[in-house]
């Protein structure tokens, strides 16, 4: 029985086919990579599974509920079960709220009884498991790196308890030797949480790096899925190998003979 | 798996919020800072000396005797007027009035601007373009003629004068707060408020609101002197302020008429008036450079 059943789902503004046709299926536990070039409706499907943007057709079935035809008052109940982690760590969080208020606010959407020490120590729990120092929490956003920034969007996405994370490009903002922290970190929570992700990025290697299937979107459809290992080393589709031989990779062998001489 | 933790076991930093950070930066402007102090004392001045008893002179009431006399003499401060009334007591007492209209009137569109705009930008599609027309229609209306319409109507009272005011100046605010929250629902951060499930009001006076304050100050700061302007254009055409009760404004246009004779009653409303003008945009100024975040940030 798969966790998320995606049937068919199109997310049209006017004549722009953003999502077009989307069926997936995604097993508990299971992290989905979904890679495709900038435009192809890779953050169109993200917050139409979010529900930020309403689907024009299909159906999305998360763990027996399908969420297109829940009213209001229960999908906001029932979208606590997902969380979506922003692309750009500097936009997601509110300038003029402290950490402490940013993360409060989350963990309470799930436990509104939490107050005072209890709800501090909550926090403070949040913080060390994202890597992060909670004698901050009184601190603003913009005293803050990306990569730490990035670190509080993930605990405020984790606040209310989700079992599925969708993480929208969440390093490209990033620079590269904050890329890797960020996604051991998710690795490790999502080894921790028993979530289940959908990662999404433009990178293959990024998302090879993290996940046990890949998709491959190119104009609002999914042209392969299949196996991280297949896609990676034996992509089927033309597309795909297109994408493969478009990143860029250092020639070690040459370095090392230049070093050399 | 960390051991919990508990608040007191650690020290926690405090941090800079945008505020503090803005009221930092604005006290480094000698100029804003001077006009801020200059225009509270201004008001301090207006608003607490006629409550001490024996301080000031009535400012009704005439003393026909020593009329016209000019600063200095015959214990009149800042001279008399042509009823020998004490100048100095009517400027007080008239900027109270002056004041009240500028703070009041300025809360009115303060609080209506915010709302409407927000709500308008919030809500979006076609109510948004309903209220925005409704707002082009008001802005249409000659403001002059409407005051003078209902003036001929309710008679001369001094809240038809916040009304109109009030009801002219919201619809700039409104605008500015609109284009604001347009911008700012397509953040990330709100789209995150709304992942939470948080309910729309939650989302407009925590999220949204809050980061509208700089732009919002600013024009409030540069509102105030606005209206006080309005204020006296409407007492000087004889439309606002009704005599013996006066205002900067109506006090500048009794001075106007003796100015050849009596120069000093022009001379001294006009100065508090203008000063106090001046150094709120001051203020409005330099608030507009401390709030903007980015030129000093990143």
């Amino acid at each position: 029985m798969s966790y998320l059943k995606v049937r068919d789902l199109h997310t049209h503004f006017g004549d722009v086919r953003a999502v077009d046709g989307v069926s997936f299926d995604l097993a508990r536990g299971e992290i989905l990579g979904l890679v495709g070039e900038s435009g192809c409706g890779k953050s169109t499907l993200s917050r139409t599974l979010m529900q930020l943007q309403p689907s024009t057709a299909g159906s999305m079935v998360l763990d027996g509920t399908d969420f297109v035809s829940l009213s209001p008052d229960e999908l906001r109940r029932r979208r606590l079960d997902f969380q979506m982690i922003f692309q750009d760590p500097y936009a997601s969080l509110n300038p003029r709220h402290t950490v402490f208020s940013t993360l409060a606010e989350a963990v309470c959407t799930r436990r509104p009884e939490l107050s005072g020490d209890t709800l501090t120590q909550e926090v403070a729990a949040l913080m060390q498991r994202c890597g992060m120092n909670p004698a901050a929490m009184r601190k603003y956003p913009h005293e803050f790196s990306g990569g730490q920034r990035q670190r509080i969007a993930i605990a405020r996405a984790l606040a209310p308890q989700p079992k599925l994370l969708i993480a929208d490009e969440p390093v490209s903002a990033l620079d590269v030797s904050i890329q890797s922290q960020i996604l051991n970190l998710l690795q490790d929570l999502v080894d921790d949480l028993e979530l289940t992700m959908i990662f999404i990025s433009h990178d293959l290697s990024v998302v090879s790096y993290l996940s046990d299937r890949i998709a491959v979107m190119k104009s609002g459809k999914f042209v392969e899925v299949g196996e991280a290992d297949q896609v990676f080393n034996r992509p089927e589709h033309a597309y795909t190998k297109e994408l493969l031989t478009a990143v860029p990779s250092i020639d070690t062998d040459a370095i090392a003979l230049r070093l050399a001489s | 798996m960390p051991d919990p933790i508990s608040a007191n076991q650690v020290a926690i930093e405090s941090g800079t919020s945008l505020g503090k950070d803005a009221w930092l930066r604005l006290k480094k402007n000698k100029f804003a800072v001077l006009g801020l102090f200059f225009f509270i004392f201004v008001t301090l001045l207006c608003f607490i000396t006629p409550l001490i008893p024996g301080l000031l002179a009535d400012p009704d009431s005439t003393d026909l005797p020593n009329r016209g006399l000019p600063p200095g003499e015959g214990g009149f401060l800042m001279g008399s007027d042509s009823l020998g009334r004490d100048l100095f007591s009517r400027i007080i007492y008239g900027g109270r009035v002056s004041l009240g209209v500028g703070f009041l009137a300025t809360l009115v569109s303060l609080t209506i601007g915010t709302v409407y705009g927000s709500v308008s930008a919030y809500v979006g599609g076609r109510t948004d373009s309903i209220m925005m027309r409704i707002v082009d229609i008001l802005y249409a209306l000659p403001f002059m003629i409407i005051v003078i319409i209902l003036t001929t109507f309710f008679g001369n009272e001094l809240w038809l004068l916040f009304l109109a005011i009030g009801a002219v100046e919201w619809l700039t605010m409104s605008r500015i707060v609109r284009g604001q929250v347009l911008s700012l629902k397509k953040q990330e951060f709100v789209e995150a408020a709304r992942s939470l499930g948080l309910s729309h009001a939650n989302i407009i006076f925590r999220h949204i609101l809050p980061n509208t304050v700089g732009p919002v100050i600013v024009y409030t700061t540069l509102t105030v002197p606005a209206v006080m302007l309005l204020e006296s254009v409407l007492s000087f055409l004889g439309l606002g302020v009704q005599p013996p009760a006066a205002s900067w404004g109506s006090l500048i246009k009794e001075g106007a008429d003796h100015m050849r004779t009596s120069p000093w009653l022009l001379a001294f409303p006009s100065l508090f008036f203008s000063l106090s003008i001046f150094s709120l945009n001051a203020v409005g100024d330099g608030l507009r450079d401390a709030l903007d975040v980015r030129a000093s940030k990143d």
